[in-house]
């Protein structure tokens, strides 16, 4: 028993928030909502030479092995700057065709996933996936239809999401990938990398939000006092903090699980996906109540993380979804 | 990372689980908030005392196995999935015990902690007055000085099962005349048999006698039963707040073993269509889990030579809201049979749920009541500024 994150995994998630710091990545955010794609591919690509995505990727796919739990700590720093892009979407994939039967698409895709080449995305068409997030800036769409796995024709029509970072695609047509029962179990990997790393996502933005709250009420004075000092207040940040700590175990028990293949990983990483969108979701409520009307602009870089925290509550898992299946396995 | 027991931790665990299967008593003992309910529970910690199960994370030469913290909460999760009796000695275990082994003297150890462990001597905490609750430090009862040793004077309340308890410790203000109110305080242990005190049992929200105010009219004391330094005694008893106590308060085991039949009753009893219900049961077992885990971590960095101090905080908060969410949830399954009394007749699972909601209202009160938790977090983990309480 040693649960802890080791000096390794502790300095990878420190390099990889001192690059996005100074990657300044709000503007990035901005000009993805525009649909000016370059800066956050070129964003994309410097997450790739960290490393990020060949953390998804079989070695002898030019991945360094699958590690879940590199996985987790990684996109909790992602969350934490709010990286726009289909980046859980491009490891569900990796998750997705690394376990069909068949494994000449593996070695069609991987090597670009890896390599920051390629950035994917991916519907399930399952209740918890009926979009294919951010289809028309990925340079493919994989779509998985019961035991069937197409590669989109096109990504068909595009939704705003009430996150502008995010846009929902209903992918269209296509050529059938593969066929058959093993592809029901690969979807199945697929939708639990997915879950966890949007689960490690929210811890990140989760924490974002809290830090820059309490940098705020620090500072903002009203009746002659920072409103950090109001009892009222504190004890918001502190049932913020409660939720987001209590919540991080989970992710990373459930990485561990995913990765030893316990059987019972996929109950381990709902819980883990209620706890962190619950805590993220409360997070961003406790940061626009606490920064008060300023809050509820758009032109306040704390609404790229608010928004985006209403979106991943529900992506990859509901949280009744979630929920039922921490009963039910 | 790595969320594995080694062989020897397994072997500890199936020697627990054992030694629990063959002792732990096939029907519920009395309640242990009535003195006949008290007595039964002392007995079942001399018989937990006999095969050294009682204090096992203590040295084995006060009665303990030495166990790592680890072991100990194996032990826990062992103790509490067997449906084993609360435990009448744990406000000595788990709160003077800490205190000793860091403020004590060799011989105060010798001299209290055997008893404590056999359950000979069960001890009631005297911390609250009338007028200092969660302000303690403004306690007023005094302790003044004599003849190699001191006089107790004053009024101590919401000590639980001091009725039916033997000895009591507490803090007591040994010098009047301080600029701040927590300097000048001192710990102390006294008999609560002595002339001079008395007694009186209050009952508690369920009407059981277990809460007792306690007057104390010059009761000596020995200095053998002053604790750290005279004057000290609010550092003395705070400074084992924030380490191990924070984790061994409330193990997770209680709330994994609570989860479990909640499970197991929601299964059996609910309709598996009231989704609201069964979203409540999967928070329950979330949160349980969460805490599991959390405490898992908290014992691995204090392994790796890690501290815990405030952070404790975020325990006493989760797991006081969990216990309370889970029995409500619990109570709301049962429907009618929730309003059921724990002594009465059909009272479901022999009143279990219906007294473990009674206790679990009181978690966010005692221990430092949430509302301060929140501050220590907010103070001590968020750097936010103090403020006026």
């Amino acid at each position: 028993m040693r649960f802890l994150l080791d000096d390794e995994q502790r300095e990878f998630a420190r390099s990889l928030d001192g690059m996005l710091t100074a990657a300044g990545t709000p503007a990035v955010v901005r000009a993805w909502s525009t649909g000016d794609h370059g800066p956050g591919r070129a964003l994309w690509a410097r997450l790739a030479e960290a490393g990020v995505f060949a953390l998804a990727v079989p070695e002898e796919q030019e991945g360094v092995g699958v590690r879940p739990i590199e996985l987790a700590v990684g996109f909790t720093e992602l969350g934490r700057h709010a990286v726009p892009g289909p980046l859980v979407e491009t490891v569900a994939v990796a998750a997705l065709l690394d376990h069909l039967d068949d494994t000449a698409p593996a070695t069609a895709w991987l090597p670009g996933i890896a390599s920051g080449k390629t950035a994917a995305s991916l519907c399930l068409l399952t209740p918890d996936s009926p979009y294919a997030l951010d289809a028309d800036a990925a340079d493919v769409v994989f779509v998985v239809t019961e035991d069937t796995v197409r590669v989109a024709e096109s990504a068909g029509p595009v939704q705003p999401s009430a996150d502008p970072a995010r846009r929902l695609a209903r992918p269209l047509g296509g050529t059938v990938l593969a066929q058959g029962p093993g592809v029901r179990a690969a979807a199945a990997h697929a939708a639990g990398i997915a879950a966890l790393a949007t689960a490690a996502q929210a811890l990140g933005l989760g924490r974002a939000l809290l830090d820059r709250t309490v940098d705020y009420v620090k500072q903002r004075t009203q009746f002659g006092r920072p409103i950090g000092s109001f009892q009222a207040v504190k004890h918001r940040l502190a049932d913020t903090l409660i939720a987001l700590e209590f919540a991080q175990p989970l992710i990373h028990a459930s990485a561990i699980a995913l990765a030893a293949g316990q059987p019972d990983c996929a109950r381990d990483l709902a819980a883990a996906k209620v706890a962190a969108g619950e805590a993220a979701y409360g997070a961003a409520r406790t940061a626009l109540h606490c920064h008060g009307a300023v809050g509820y602009t758009e032109e306040l870089d704390l609404s790229l993380w608010i928004r985006k925290a209403r979106a991943l509550r529900t992506a990859w898992g509901t949280p009744a979804a979630c929920r039922a299946r921490v009963l039910t396995g | 990372m790595d969320l594995s027991f080694s062989p020897s931790e397994d072997a500890f665990r199936a020697e627990a689980r054992a030694w629990l299967t063959a002792h732990v008593p096939d029907t519920p003992l009395p309640s242990l908030e009535t003195a006949e309910g008290f007595a039964a529970h002392r007995e079942w910690e001399h018989t937990l005392h006999a095969d050294r199960w009682s204090v096992v994370s203590w040295p084995e030469e006060y009665g303990g196995r030495g166990a790592s913290i680890l072991e100990w909460l194996i032990f826990e999760e062992e103790y509490y999935a067997a449906g084993a009796p609360g435990r009448v000695s744990q406000n000595g275990i788990n709160l003077l015990a800490p205190t000793l082994f860091e403020h004590g003297t060799a011989e105060q150890r010798a001299r209290v902690l055997p008893p404590m462990a056999s359950g000979d001597v069960v001890w009631a905490q005297a911390w609250s007055e009338p007028e200092a609750g969660s302000d303690l430090a403004s306690l007023r009862s005094t302790a003044r000085r004599t003849d190699g040793g001191w006089l107790l004077a004053g009024q101590k309340t919401w000590s639980s099962r001091a009725a039916f308890a033997d000895r009591a410790f507490g803090l007591f203000r040994s010098d009047p005349h301080t600029d701040k109110p927590h300097q000048g305080l001192t710990y102390v242990m006294f008999p609560l048999d002595a002339d001079g005190v008395t007694v009186r049992p209050i009952g508690r929200l369920d009407g059981k006698p277990a809460f007792a105010e306690l007057f104390l009219d010059d009761v000596s004391v020995p200095d053998e039963d002053v604790i750290g330094e005279v004057g000290q005694g609010w550092r003395v008893a705070m400074s084992t707040a924030g380490n191990e106590r924070g984790l061994t308060l409330r193990s997770p085991g209680r709330f994994t073993a609570a989860t479990d039949r909640l499970t197991a009753l929601w299964r059996t009893t609910a309709d598996p269509s009231d989704t609201a219900l069964r979203d409540r049961v999967a928070d329950a077992v979330i949160g349980a889990r969460a805490y599991r885990l959390f405490t898992y971590a908290a014992a691995s960095r204090l392994a790796a030579g890690g501290s815990i101090g405030a952070e404790s905080s975020l325990n006493k908060v989760f797991w006081s809201d969990l216990d309370i969410a889970l029995h409500e949830t619990a109570l709301d399954i049962l429907g009618p049979y929730g309003e059921l009394a724990d002594h009465a007749a059909e009272s479901p699972a022999h009143g279990s749920w219906a007294e473990g909601y009674t206790f679990s209202l009181a978690g966010p009160i005692y221990a430092g009541t949430n509302e301060i938790q929140r501050d220590i977090i907010a103070e001590r983990l968020l750097g936010l500024p103090k403020g006026r309480r």
